[in-house]
C-alpha cells in the first residue's frame, strides 16, 4: 500500500527515505537504520525498552509510526555520548550497577534524560514515578534510582561550574 | 509485531480530515495511537485508512471560557497532567490524567482518543459522566454538541457516525463549593483499572449535596454512571453516612464481569470502598481542604 517519502533528524543527523505507512518508527530505527541501540522489548505498549525522544519528548517508539516521525527530530541512545565520552546519565548506570542485562537501559536512559531536562534536582519518589512506564526484570530499581541522582548530580554541577 | 498494510493520510486542517474520512469505507482516525497501534499489530484492528490528527492545526488546548473548561481532543495526557489551571482548579480531572497508562504513553495519548476508543477500561469516560461533560463532533454537516451521558453505547462504541470526529471535550466551569477526585486501583503501572471511581461533588452553604456526579470505570461494558447514588446523595448533608449509602448504591451498579483482575465480588466491593473514599476526598476537596 501507500509509501512515504520522510526526512527526520536523528540525533541531529538528517534521513531520508521512502518507508511504508505500516513501518514502526523502532523498525525504521533499527531494521532501516542499523541503530540497534534501542530495544523492542515486549511489543504491546508495556515495558518501554524502546523509548525514543520525539521532538523532546519519550515516547515508545513500538507505538509511533515511522511516518508520523516526518519532519521531527528523534533522539535514540545513540545520541546520549559525545566526542567519544560517556553522557553522565551513561555514566551513573555504569558507576551505580543500574544495570544487569542492559535490555531495558536504552529506554530507562532516554526517559531519564528528559526527565532530568524538566527537574534538575529530582526526589527519589519524582523519579520513581518518572520512570515508571519502563521495566527492568533484573537488577531491581534500586540502583537504576541511584544512577538518576547521580547523573542528576553530575549534570547540576556541570551547570553551577 | 507488524500491522497489516493500510493507506495513511495526514490532513493539516480539520475540513481536510473530515474530507478525508468521507472519502473512504474503513477508515480510522488516528490521534495519540496508544490503542490502536497495538490493536493494530495484535490484527484486532485492520483499518484500510489512516487518518492522522497529529498534524491538523488548533486541537490541542486546554481554556476556560463561556463557562466550559474546554480542552481540544488532541491534547496530549500529559499536557493536561502538567496544566496548573487543571490541577488547580479541576481536581478530578487532574487525578485522572495522572492515572491514565503510564508517563510516557501519556505523551503521546490524547484525551478524545480515550474517550472515542469506547474502552470501559479508559480513565476519561467515567471522569467525564461525574463531570456532565459534553463532547463536539464535527462531520461533513458541521458540528454536533453530544452530552456525555448518551455519548458511550456499548464496548468500544461511540455515538460518533462513521463520517465525524470528535473534537473537543467541555466540562462545566469549576465552581465555588466544588471538588473532586479519581481513584483507581491498578495492578501494576500501565495496567487498565481492576476497578475506579470518579466523584464529583458542589456543596451549598450549610454543607448538603448541591450536585453529585459518580462515574465507575472497568465495570460494565461502558463506563457507568451511578445515577442512584446521586440521586440518592442529592440535597442530603455531606456526612459519611450519606458518603457510606451512596457508595452501597454505587456497588450495586457496577456490573463487573471476573476476570484476572479479581471476581465480581471483589470488584463490586472495591467500588463500594472507593466511592466511599473517592466522595469523602472531593467533599475535602469541596470545602477548601
Amino acid at each position: 500500500m501507500s509509501k512515504h517519502h520522510i526526512n527526520v533528524t536523528i540525533n541531529g543527523k538528517a534521513h531520508e527515505a521512502d518507508v511504508e505507512s505500516r513501518l514502526l518508527l523502532v523498525h525504521f530505527l533499527r531494521e532501516n537504520l542499523n541503530m540497534t541501540g534501542t530495544h523492542i522489548g515486549c511489543d504491546t505498549t508495556s515495558c518501554g525498552a524502546c523509548t525514543v525522544q520525539l521532538k523532546g519528548k519519550p515516547v515508545k517508539s513500538c507505538t509511533v509510526l515511522a511516518v508520523q516521525a516526518d519532519g521531527m527530530e528523534v533522539k535514540t541512545v545513540e545520541g546520549l555520548a559525545a566526542n567519544g565520552k560517556l553522557h553522565p546519565i551513561q555514566e551513573g548506570f555504569h558507576e551505580k550497577h543500574g544495570l544487569q542485562c542492559g535490555f531495558c537501559t536504552p529506554g530507562m536512559m532516554m526517559t531519564t534524560s528528559a526527565f532530568l531536562e524538566q527537574n534538575s534536582h529530582p526526589t527519589e519518589d519524582e523519579i520513581r514515578h518518572a520512570i515508571s512506564g519502563n521495566l527492568c526484570r533484573c537488577t531491581g530499581y534500586m540502583n537504576i534510582v541511584k544512577a538518576v541522582q547521580y547523573a542528576a548530580d553530575k549534570m547540576a554541577e556541570k551547570v553551577e561550574a | 509485531m507488524i500491522p497489516p498494510s493500510f493507506d495513511y493520510v495526514a490532513p493539516k486542517t480539520l475540513s481536510e480530515a473530515v474530507a478525508a474520512l468521507g472519502q473512504h469505507e474503513n477508515a480510522k482516525i488516528l490521534a495519540g495511537g496508544q490503542s490502536l497501534i497495538p490493536l493494530m499489530r495484535f490484527r484486532l484492528a485492520s483499518p484500510e485508512v489512516l487518518i492522522d490528527l497529529n498534524r491538523v492545526e488548533g486541537l490541542s488546548y486546554i481554556d476556560e471560557k463561556g463557562g466550559w473548561l474546554k480542552i481540544g481532543s488532541m491534547t496530549r495526557e500529559s499536557d493536561i497532567e502538567h496544566s496548573e489551571l487543571v490541577s488547580e482548579r479541576y481536581s478530578l480531572l487532574a487525578d485522572t490524567a495522572k492515572v491514565i497508562s503510564d508517563p510516557i504513553v501519556r505523551n503521546m495519548g490524547t484525551v478524545g482518543g480515550n474517550l472515542a476508543n469506547g474502552d470501559p477500561g479508559n480513565d476519561h469516560p467515567a471522569t467525564m459522566l461525574a463531570y456532565g461533560a459534553e463532547v463536539v463532533a464535527v462531520g461533513p454537516n458541521g458540528e454536533r454538541v453530544i452530552p456525555i451521558t448518551s455519548f458511550f453505547r456499548g464496548l468500544y462504541e461511540s455515538d460518533l457516525a462513521p463520517n465525524e470526529i470528535l473534537t473537543e471535550v467541555r466540562i462545566p466551569a469549576s465552581k465555588p463549593r466544588s471538588g473532586g477526585a479519581y481513584l483507581k486501583l491498578e495492578r501494576k503501572v500501565g495496567d487498565f483499572a481492576t476497578a475506579a471511581v470518579a466523584a464529583q461533588v458542589e456543596l451549598d452553604e450549610q454543607e448538603n449535596f448541591t450536585s453529585v456526579g459518580i462515574g465507575l470505570t472497568n465495570v460494565g461494558l461502558t463506563a457507568i454512571k451511578a445515577t442512584e447514588a446521586e440521586d440518592f446523595l442529592k440535597g442530603k448533608a455531606a456526612s459519611d453516612e450519606n458518603i457510606r449509602q451512596a457508595a452501597r448504591l454505587a456497588a450495586e451498579a457496577a456490573q463487573p464481569i471476573a476476570d484476572v483482575r479479581g471476581s465480581e465480588d471483589y470488584k463490586r466491593s472495591l467500588v463500594k470502598t472507593y466511592t466511599t473514599r473517592a466522595l469523602r476526598m472531593a467533599v475535602q476537596r469541596a470545602k477548601g481542604g
